[in-house]
């Protein structure tokens, strides 16, 4: 009997997805922050280095998956709250953790499909992957990972003004980019930098990415999987448990 | 819970701040009933609805729908209504149809009987050869009218409709009264708020008043009318003329305005009056010409209720 109830919240569930797919890949703040901005930051670090482009696909990788994967989620609640559309999901046969799993899906599949146009690039200009199957696994778990943390981006403060929260979201954001190897490879940052890095999922991803393609790896890829996973945990748990306490402040 | 009963409410209350908003209100919905919930703006209707449909949590008392509570076991209450509500809350970048589609879903509907019962209620609304354009661009009426549409996709048990008619022209609130007596007529609950007399006059069995959070009457809206003291009104004629002081000394006459050839009197107590009118004509040796008992309107006893609480 549980297992109907849950099997039949995770289909409406989808619902919910197909009406941000329709609604929200297309809001200008989304693609700004989700595409326009990570191409021009890849575009300004990469133009005039000499760089070798092997040594540049996972932070292209990384900075994709995180910018695309983060950039409906914190968008979603707030609009909906403006729009009093969300009382029409709090009011439906739906619970609240349906509806942000809704929003995660839908995050998700934004960030897989913006990802795997560098990786087809990738291949067209003859980068060979080396681990192709955990590159696949990697993109797929960081990028609900992300989504996952695009959910608790728009948790706190519970406004109902998407572009307080997409400021706020790109406070986080960037400062993120930044320390996780994306510029600077982990092994060349000094010991306090490496301990900042640490606590940004994007490291793991770029490190598992720089793996796939590269071959090698700063932490042991099982080290980077089971990371990714404990994040995506404490993402969600601390998300749902966030929207649960402050639902009600945006009705 | 009496399995009578579509909605049961127990001491419900809901405070904001410092402002209660619903203060402690008890009542019942028969099932297959038509209950209309009357208040002028601020009185506590919407606050109430918004409970009831599972939106914001009382802060003390409860309510079932269908015996199922509405905080403990929300799913199951959500499943059985469909809901109207006061500002329009449909997608406006999606189109009618796909309104439709996603209500539909998440109230669990299968496909085949989405779209036949989308397709249907299009017809009936008179939206279907604009089901493809996107919400942004309808009139309110076509809104409200699609709203109803998203309210009656999965055929729910008990329809709550806050201010259905509000802010529309005469031919779209006929429509839509007409299709609430229809639906009602064929078994649906239907718990109606407005602060429209007329409206809750034509349509409700019972109906309930409140104002500052507080219910000040529950009945239906004959009776309502009827029980109101101090605003039964008689008018009478006699064969002479009549110092209309005097008459204001009768037991249970309150008032009295002289209209043309007869007086018009304001009554606590309709009999009582009447006996007394018919006894001071004798003793004055004067003919009644005609008498009439007069009920209030609705609005009056709205007005006077609202007033009183």
């Amino acid at each position: 009997m549980e297992k109907n109830i849950y099997l039949d919240q995770f289909r409406r569930s989808l619902f919910i997805v197909e009406k941000n797919i329709r609604i929200y890949y297309s809001k200008g703040p989304v693609i700004i922050f989700g595409l326009l901005m990570p191409f021009f930051l890849f575009l300004s670090f990469y133009i005039g280095r000499d760089m070798p482009i092997v040594a540049l696909i996972p932070g292209l990788l990384g900075m994709t998956a995180f910018f695309t994967a983060t950039s409906t989620g914190p968008a979603i609640v707030p609009w909906e709250a403006r729009a009093k559309t969300l009382e029409r999901l709090i009011s439906s046969p739906v619970s609240l953790r349906t509806i942000l799993l809704g929003d995660v899906i839908s995050s998700f599949l934004f960030g897989i499909l913006v990802t795997v146009f560098p990786v087809i690039v990738s291949l067209l200009i003859g980068v060979e992957i080396v681990y192709p199957l955990i590159l696949v696994f990697g993109v797929v778990l960081s990028t609900f990972c992300f989504a996952s943390f695009s959910i608790l981006l728009s948790a706190y403060p519970p406004t109902d003004n998407p572009s307080t929260v997409m400021m706020l979201s790109s406070m986080i954001k960037f400062p993120l980019v930044f320390i996780s190897g994306i510029f600077i490879p982990i092994e060349e940052l000094p010991v306090w930098g490496k301990t900042i890095s640490s606590i940004s999922p994007l490291t793991y991803f770029t490190d598992l990415a720089k793996y796939s393609i590269q071959g090698n790896s700063y932490y042991p890829i099982e080290l980077n999987i089971i990371v990714l996973i404990a994040f995506t945990a404490a993402f969600l748990f601390t998300a749902i448990k966030i929207h649960e306490r402050t639902i009600q402040k945006r009705l | 819970m009496n399995s009578e009963n579509a909605v049961e409410v127990t001491n419900l209350t809901k405070q904001f701040n410092n402002l209660v908003a619903v203060n402690h209100i008890s009542f019942e919905v028969k099932k297959g009933e038509l209950f209309g919930f009357l208040g002028p703006n601020g009185a506590g209707k919407t606050t109430t609805i918004r409970m009831l449909t599972g939106v914001i949590k009382p802060d003390t008392g409860t309510a079932s729908i269908f015996g199922y509570d509405v905080v403990k076991q929300g799913l199951k209450t959500r499943q059985l209504m469909g809901i109207v509500p006061e500002m329009s809350n449909a997608y406006v970048d999606l189109s009618a149809w796909n309104n439709l589609m996603l209500v539909g879903g998440l109230y669990g509907v299968n496909k085949s009987q989405r779209t036949e019962r989308a397709t249907s209620l299009l017809k009936k609304f008179g939206l279907y050869e604009r089901r493809k354009q996107i919400v942004k661009g309808f009139s309110k009426g076509m809104k409200q009218k699609l709203l109803l549409c998203m309210a009656l996709i999965s055929e729910p048990q008990i329809l709550f409709l806050d201010e259905p008619t509000s802010g529309l022209d005469v031919e779209s609130q006929r429509l839509i009264k007409d299709i609430i007596r229809e639906l009602n007529a064929s078994g649906t609950t239907v718990f109606l708020t407005t602060h429209n007399m007329e409206e809750a006059n034509q349509l409700c069995d019972r109906i309930a008043i409140i104002n500052h959070g507080k219910i000040a009457e529950i009945d239906s809206p004959e009776k309502v009318r009827h029980q109101s003291c101090g605003l039964q009104t008689i008018e009478i004629s006699f064969d002479k003329p009549v110092n209309a002081e005097e008459l204001l000394r009768l037991p249970s006459v309150n008032g009295a305005n002289k209209m043309g050839d007869k007086l018009r009197l304001c009554v606590n107590e309709t009999n009582e009056a009447i006996d007394a009118l018919v006894d001071y004509a004798r003793q004055k040796k004067l003919n009644i010409i005609a008498l009439n008992t007069l009920a209030p309107s609705l609005e009056d006893v709205f007005l006077k209720l609202v007033k009183e609480s």
